[in-house]
C-alpha cells in the first residue's frame, strides 16, 4: 500500500488521499473567502457615505445575498471540512478517510455548485437578491429568473456537505486506532463528529426548503403561497429549522480548534474534557428547538414567544461552560503568545462578546427593537468572523508547520493578527451602535444620522480585508520558502497523535495503527 | 479494517438523509398546518363549520368583529366589506357581505384567503358559509355581493374583545386549469 | 512581549469600555433631543410603554453581561499576565474539578432566571388586548406603506419624498434624508391605536424605534399590534424586512398630535378627499398634466421604470418608446389602473392614486423621453377619461 501521490493534474482530479483533498478544500475555501470578501468590500464601500455612489440598490441586494451565501457555504463550511480531512485521520490514528472516493466526489462537485451560483451575476435579472435567508415570497413569486440556478447550486453544495459529513462520521466511528475510545478522542474530532450529525440532519431540510421553492416557482404548488393555502411563514420555520443548527455547524469545529490550541500554548491539559463533550452535545441538541427566535416579530402567540425565549437563553449555559473551561485551561499554565494563541485568545474574547449579544437577542421584548437591525449584523459577525474565521486562521498557523514541514513567519503572522483584530473590531463594534440607533440591516442607503459610524465601519473593513492578503502571502511564502519546521513537535506543549508523525506527514498517515494508552 | 462496518454506517446515514428530506417536504408543511389550526398560529381559520342545533348564544357578551380586505399583488378588483364592523353575541349566527367588482376588460377568477387577528381568536371564529370556500369568477365589468355567515364561539378567550377578519384577494386566473389547485383550496380554507 | 501584552489587554477591554460608555451616554440622552452622529450609541428610550420596556430589558441585560464580562475577562487577563512562560511560570497540571464545573453550570441558570422574569412580564404586557380607540390597517407595498383608518373612509399611500437626485448625489441631502414621506401617519396622543399589519406583495416589517413597535407585514396574513404614544411629536422609522431593491427607501413617519388636532386633521382629510374627487371632472392642459405627471411618476413609478423611463433590463420593462406608451390609450390606462395580468410586480394603481394623478402619469408617460414624437396620436388623458374607464366606459 505504500505508494506516493500521482503526478501532475491527475493527483488532484482523481485524488482520494485525505491530505490532498483537504488541501484542495482549504484552497477552495480561501478562494471563496476572497470572493465573498470582495463582495463585502463593495458593500462597505457603498455604505461609506449616505447616498448611492458606486452601485445601484438592486445590485447592492445581490451583493449582500452573494456575500452571505458564499461566506457561509463556500468559505467557512468547506474550510472546516478541509481541516477535518487533514486532521481527523491523523488525530485518530487512521491511514485515511473511510470513504475516499466519495471524498473526491464531495469536493469536486463544489466548484460546479459555486460556478452555478456565481454565474448568475452575469445573467439577465442579476444574481439572487433576496438575502441569504431567501424568505418567500421575495425568493419565489418575486424572485429573478436566476433563482433556479441558485436552487440547483444549493442542492449541489448541500450534497457535498452531506457526503463530507457521512465520510467524517464513518471515519470516526470505524477507523479509530486500537485504544482510542470515544472519550479519548481529541476535542476537534468530537466537535466534528457532532457537527457531522447536525449536517446529516439539517442539510436535507435545506434541500427540502429549496425543493419546495422550486416546485412553487415552476410547478404550481403552493407551499409558501397563501393563494393556494400555503404560508410564507412556513418557509421561515423550515429555513430556521435548518438555519439555527447551521450556525452551530459553523462554530462547533471552531470550538474544537480552540480546544486544541489553548492547552498547547498554556502547556497544560484541557480543563474539563468531558464537560466539553457534554456541552457540545447539549448545544447541538438545543439548536434543534430554538429556531423561531429568529422570528419574534412574525406574529407568534405569546406562549410561542416565551418558549423560544427560554429555550434560547438556555444555550448560554453550555456555551458558558466552554468559555469557562478555556479560561480555566489557561489559568495556572505557562502561557506563550505565538500567532495561533493570539487568534485563539481573540476568539475567546470576541466570541464571548458575540455570546453576550446573543443572549441580548434572545430576550424577546428587547429583540423587538434589535430584530433585523445592524445589531444583528454585528452579533453574527462576532460569532462567524471572530468565531469561525479567527479559529480557522489560528488552525492554519497551528498546523501549517505539520502540513508543510516548514515554519511560517511569526512576525508576519502577528502583524496579520493585529491587523485582523483591530480591523475586525473597528468594522463590527460600531455596527452595534448603528443597530441600536435604528439602522435596519440590508439597507443600500441610510439616513444621515448613521453616517459617522458607517464610515468607521468601512475603514475597519478595508483594514480587515488587507490583513487577509498578508495572510495569503505568509502561507504561500511558507510553502515556497519557509524554514524547515524543527521536528515532529513544532510546539512544545502540543499533544495528540498528529504530533507523533513527521512533518510533513507521510502520504498515508498511519499505515500501522499506533498504540493509544 | 474491513469495509463492511463503514458501508453500514454510510448506508444508515444516507437513509437518515433521505428521511430528513422527506420529513421537510412531506411532513413539516402538514404538521405546521395542524399545529397552526390547534394553536391558532398565523390566524388561519378552519374550513366550513357545521352549526349544531343547540348552539348556545351568550347574550351577555358583545364582541366587535371587524372586516378588512386587501388585494394581493396586481389584483385590480374593487373589493371591500359592505360594513367595516359588526357587534355580535358569541354563539349567534351573523351574515355579512363583501362587495367585489372586476373593473378590467377581461374575465377573471379570484380566491379570497381568510385570516384572523388576534391569532388566538382564530380557532373560535367559525364560518358556516363563506365565499372563500369557492373561487370567485367575475366577467369583465361584472360586480357581485359575496356572502359570509359566521359564528363566534362562546368559548372565545375572555380577553379578546375585537376580532378582525381579513380577506386577501388573489388573482388566480392564470392558475386555472392546473387541476391541482381547485380541490385543496376548498378543504384548506 | 510585555508591550504587546499590554496592547492586547487594552484592546480586550476596549469593547467593554465602549459598551459601558454606551450605557452612560444613553442615560444622559434620555431627556434631550435625538442624539446624532458619534453620540448615537444606544437604543432610544422611546415614547411608549412598550419602547421603555424594551429599553429597560436591554439595559438590564447589558449590565448583567458587563458584570459577567468583567469577572470572566478579569480572570482571563490576570492569567494572561501572571501565568506567562516568559516570566518563568511553571504550568499547573489540574484539568478538572467537579465542584467548579457544577458551580459554573448552575450559577448561570440562576442568572438566566433573573433575566427571564422581567422579560416575561414585559412580553405579557405587549399582548394586552384591551379595546383600542382607533384601528388602522397598515399595508406594506413594494416600496411604500398604505394606511387605512377603519370606519373613517380614509386611506392613503405614504411614500418616500426624498428626491432621486438627492440619493444619487446630484442634489444636496437635507436633514431628513430617507426618513421623510409625502404624507405621514397621523395619530392622537394618549389613545390606544391598534395596527393591523399586512402586505400586498412580499414580506415587509413596520418599525418605529421610538414607539417600540416592529411587526412583520405578511402577504395573505394579518398581524396585530398596538401603541399608545405619550408625547406628541414626529417619529421616524423604517421597513425592517428585506423586500426588494426599494427596501431602504420606504420609511415610516408617524405624526403624533393632540386629540383636537387629530379631529381637525380627520375633517380636513375627508374634505381633501372630496375635493380630489371633484377635480376628476376638471379638464387640464398638457402642461399641467405633464408637471403633475412628472412629480407623481417620480414618486410612484420611477423606482422600477426609472426616472429616465428606461426601466431595468431583465427586471422592469422600459417605457421609453415602448409598445405600451406608444400604443392605444385604452391599453395604457388599463395597465396603469388595473395592473398587469401576467406580472405581479406591476400593481393596479387604480385604487392607490387619484384620477388626476393617474391621468397625469399616463399623459406624462405618453409624452416624456421623446415619446411625444412617436406612435399613437392620443397624447393627452384627462382625469375624466380615467374615471370613465374605471366605471366601465
Amino acid at each position: 500500500m505504500a505508494h506516493g501521490p500521482a503526478k501532475g493534474i491527475g493527483r488532484w482530479l482523481y485524488a482520494t488521499n485525505h491530505k490532498d483533498i483537504g488541501t484542495m478544500y482549504l484552497w477552495f475555501s480561501f478562494a471563496m473567502f476572497i470572493l465573498g470578501g470582495a463582495f463585502a468590500m463593495i458593500i462597505r464601500a457603498e455604505l461609506f457615505a449616505p447616498g448611492m455612489q458606486l452601485i445601484k440598490p438592486e445590485f447592492f441586494n445581490q451583493m449582500t445575498t452573494m456575500h452571505g451565501l458564499i461566506m457561509v457555504f463556500g468559505a467557512i463550511m468547506p474550510a472546516f471540512v478541509g481541516l477535518a480531512n487533514w486532521l481527523i485521520p491523523m488525530q485518530i490514528g487512521a491511514p485515511d478517510m473511510a470513504l475516499p472516493r466519495m471524498n473526491n466526489l464531495s469536493f469536486w462537485i463544489l466548484p460546479f455548485g459555486f460556478s452555478l451560483l456565481a454565474a448568475t451575476l452575469f445573467m439577465e435579472g442579476g444574481a439572487p437578491n433576496f438575502g441569504w435567508t431567501f424568505y418567500a415570497p421575495l425568493s419565489t413569486t418575486y424572485a429573478p429568473p436566476t433563482v433556479n440556478f441558485f436552487i440547483f447550486g444549493v442542492h449541489i453544495i448541500g450534497a457535498s456537505s452531506i457526503m463530507g459529513s457521512i465520510n467524517i462520521i464513518a471515519t470516526v466511528l470505524n477507523l479509530r486506532a486500537p485504544g482510542m475510545t470515544l472519550m479519548k478522542m481529541p476535542l476537534f474530532v468530537w466537535t466534528w463528529l457532532i457537527t457531522a450529525f447536525l449536517l446529516v440532519a439539517v442539510m436535507p431540510v435545506l434541500a427540502g426548503a429549496v425543493t419546495m421553492m422550486l416546485m412553487d416557482i415552476n410547478f404550481g404548488t403552493s407551499f409558501f403561497d397563501a393563494a393556494g393555502g400555503g404560508d410564507p411563514v412556513l418557509f421561515q420555520h423550515v429555513f430556521w429549522f435548518f438555519g439555527h443548527p447551521e450556525v452551530y455547524i459553523i462554530i462547533l469545529p471552531a470550538f474544537g480548534v480552540i480546544s486544541a490550541i489553548i492547552p498547547t500554548f498554556s502547556r497544560k491539559p484541557l480543563f474539563g474534557y468531558s464537560s466539553m463533550v457534554y456541552a457540545t452535545s447539549a448545544i447541538a441538541f438545543l439548536s434543534f428547538i430554538v429556531w423561531a427566535h429568529h422570528m419574534y416579530t412574525v406574529g407568534m402567540p405569546l406562549a410561542g414567544e416565551l418558549y423560544f425565549m427560554y429555550a434560547t437563553m438556555l444555550i448560554a449555559v453550555p456555551t458558558g461552560v466552554k468559555v469557562f473551561n478555556w479560561i480555566a485551561t489557561m489559568f495556572g499554565g505557562a502561557i506563550s503568545y505565538e500567532t495561533p494563541m493570539l487568534f485563539s485568545i481573540a476568539f475567546v474574547i470576541l466570541f464571548t462578546i458575540g455570546g453576550f449579544t446573543g443572549l441580548m437577542l434572545a430576550m424577546a421584548p428587547a429583540d423587538i427593537q434589535y430584530h433585523d437591525s445592524y445589531f444583528v449584523v454585528a452579533h453574527f459577525h462576532y460569532v462567524m468572523v471572530a468565531g469561525a474565521v479567527f479559529s480557522m486562521s489560528a488552525a492554519v498557523y497551528y498546523w501549517l508547520p505539520k502540513w508543510t514541514g516548514k515554519m511560517y513567519s511569526e512576525a508576519m503572522g502577528k502583524t496579520h493578527f493585529w491587523l485582523a483584530f483591530i480591523g475586525f473590531n473597528v468594522t463590527f463594534f460600531p455596527q452595534h451602535f448603528l443597530g441600536l440607533a435604528g439602522m435596519p440591516r440590508r439597507y443600500a442607503d441610510y439616513a444621515l444620522q448613521f453616517t459617522e459610524w458607517n464610515m468607521v465601519s468601512t475603514v475597519g473593513a478595508f483594514i480587515y480585508g488587507a490583513a487577509q492578503i498578508l495572510f495569503l502571502y505568509n502561507v504561500i511564502r511558507t510553502i515556497v520558502a519557509g524554514t524547515p519546521a524543527p521536528e515532529e513537535k513544532t510546539w512544545e506543549g502540543a499533544e495528540g497523535l498528529e504530533w507523533t508523525l513527521p512533518s510533513p506527514p507521510p502520504f498515508h498517515s498511519f499505515s500501522t495503527p499506533p498504540e493509544v494508552k | 479494517m474491513s469495509a463492511r462496518p463503514i458501508r453500514k454506517t454510510a448506508i444508515k446515514l444516507l437513509f437518515t438523509v433521505v428521511l430528513m428530506f422527506l420529513f421537510a417536504v412531506f411532513v413539516m408543511p402538514p404538521l405546521y398546518d395542524v399545529f397552526c389550526e390547534i394553536a391558532g398560529i398565523g390566524g388561519k381559520t378552519e374550513g366550513q363549520y357545521e352549526e349544531s342545533e343547540d348552539q348556545i348564544v351568550d347574550s351577555e357578551r358583545v364582541v366587535r368583529v371587524q372586516f378588512v380586505a386587501t388585494n394581493n399583488g396586481a389584483m385590480p378588483w374593487e373589493f371591500s366589506p359592505t360594513e367595516y364592523q359588526v357587534k355580535v353575541n358569541p354563539g349567534a349566527s351573523t351574515a355579512v357581505e363583501f362587495y367585489a367588482r372586476n373593473p378590467t376588460r377581461r374575465d377573471m377568477v379570484a380566491q379570497a384567503i381568510p385570516n384572523v387577528a388576534p391569532a388566538n381568536a382564530a380557532p373560535y371564529f367559525h364560518k358556516t358559509e363563506c365565499f372563500c370556500f369557492n373561487q370567485q369568477e367575475l366577467k369583465a365589468g361584472e360586480e357581485a355581493n359575496m356572502g359570509l355567515v359566521f359564528i363566534v364561539d362562546p368559548e372565545l378567550p375572555a380577553n379578546v374583545n375585537t376580532i378582525t377578519l381579513s380577506y386577501t384577494l388573489f388573482d388566480i386566473t392564470n392558475r386555472e386549469g392546473e387541476d391541482n389547485q381547485s380541490e385543496p383550496l376548498a378543504s384548506l380554507n | 512581549m510585555l508591550s504587546r501584552l499590554k496592547q492586547l489587554v487594552v484592546y480586550a477591554l476596549n469593547p467593554l469600555v465602549l459598551l459601558s460608555c454606551a450605557g452612560m451616554a444613553s442615560a444622559k440622552e434620555a431627556g434631550s433631543d435625538q442624539p446624532e452622529g458619534w453620540s448615537l450609541l444606544n437604543m432610544p428610550v422611546g415614547v411608549t410603554e412598550s419602547a421603555r420596556n424594551s429599553y429597560d430589558i436591554h439595559m438590564y441585560v447589558i449590565w448583567v453581561c458587563v458584570a459577567i464580562g468583567v469577572v470572566v475577562f478579569g480572570v482571563m487577563i490576570y492569567s494572561m499576565l501572571a501565568h506567562r512562560k516568559s516570566l518563568g511560570h511553571e504550568p499547573a497540571t489540574f484539568h478538572e474539578s467537579t465542584t467548579v464545573e457544577l458551580a459554573w453550570t448552575i450559577i448561570p441558570v440562576f442568572i438566566l432566571v433573573a433575566l427571564a422574569v422581567p422579560a416575561t412580564t414585559s412580553m405579557v404586557e405587549r399582548y394586552d388586548s384591551s379595546e383600542a380607540d382607533i384601528d388602522i390597517k397598515i399595508t406594506g407595498y413594494q416600496w411604500k406603506w398604505q394606511y387605512e383608518y377603519l370606519g373613517e373612509d380614509i386611506q392613503f399611500m405614504s411614500e418616500l419624498s426624498t428626491s432621486e437626485p438627492a440619493i444619487y448625489g446630484k442634489e444636496s441631502k437635507t436633514e431628513y434624508y430617507l426618513t421623510e414621506v409625502n404624507e405621514p401617519l397621523v395619530i392622537p396622543v394618549g389613545k390606544k391605536v391598534r395596527f393591523l399589519v399586512t402586505a400586498k406583495d412580499v414580506i415587509h416589517a413596520w418599525w418605529v424605534p421610538d414607539l417600540g413597535v416592529k411587526k412583520d407585514a405578511i402577504p395573505g396574513f394579518i398581524n396585530e399590534t398596538w401603541t399608545r404614544v405619550e408625547e406628541p411629536g414626529i417619529y421616524r422609522g423604517f421597513c425592517a424586512e428585506l423586500c426588494g431593491k426599494g427596501h431602504a427607501f420606504m420609511p415610516v413617519v408617524v405624526n403624533v398630535v393632540e386629540a383636537d388636532e387629530y379631529a381637525q386633521w380627520l375633517a380636513d382629510k375627508k374634505a381633501a378627499v372630496a375635493a380630489e374627487r371633484e377635480l376628476a371632472n376638471k379638464s387640464f392642459t398638457l402642461e399641467e398634466l405633464m408637471a403633475k405627471g412628472e412629480e407623481a411618476y417620480n414618486r410612484s413609478c420611477a423606482s422600477c421604470h426609472m426616472a429616465n423611463g428606461e426601466g431595468i433590463p431583465g427586471a422592469f420593462p422600459g417605457l421609453k418608446a415602448s409598445p405600451l406608451t406608444l400604443g392605444p390609450v385604452a391599453d395604457h390606462i388599463d395597465m396603469v389602473v388595473n395592473g398587469s395580468a401576467t406580472n405581479a410586480a406591476m400593481q393596479a394603481f387604480g385604487g392607490q392614486l387619484s384620477e388626476v394623478d393617474l391621468a397625469a402619469i399616463i399623459t406624462y408617460e405618453r409624452n416624456a423621453w421623446g415619446n411625444d414624437a412617436l406612435g399613437d396620436d392620443d397624447k393627452i388623458v384627462q382625469p375624466i377619461d380615467v374615471l370613465k374607464f374605471k366605471q366601465g366606459q
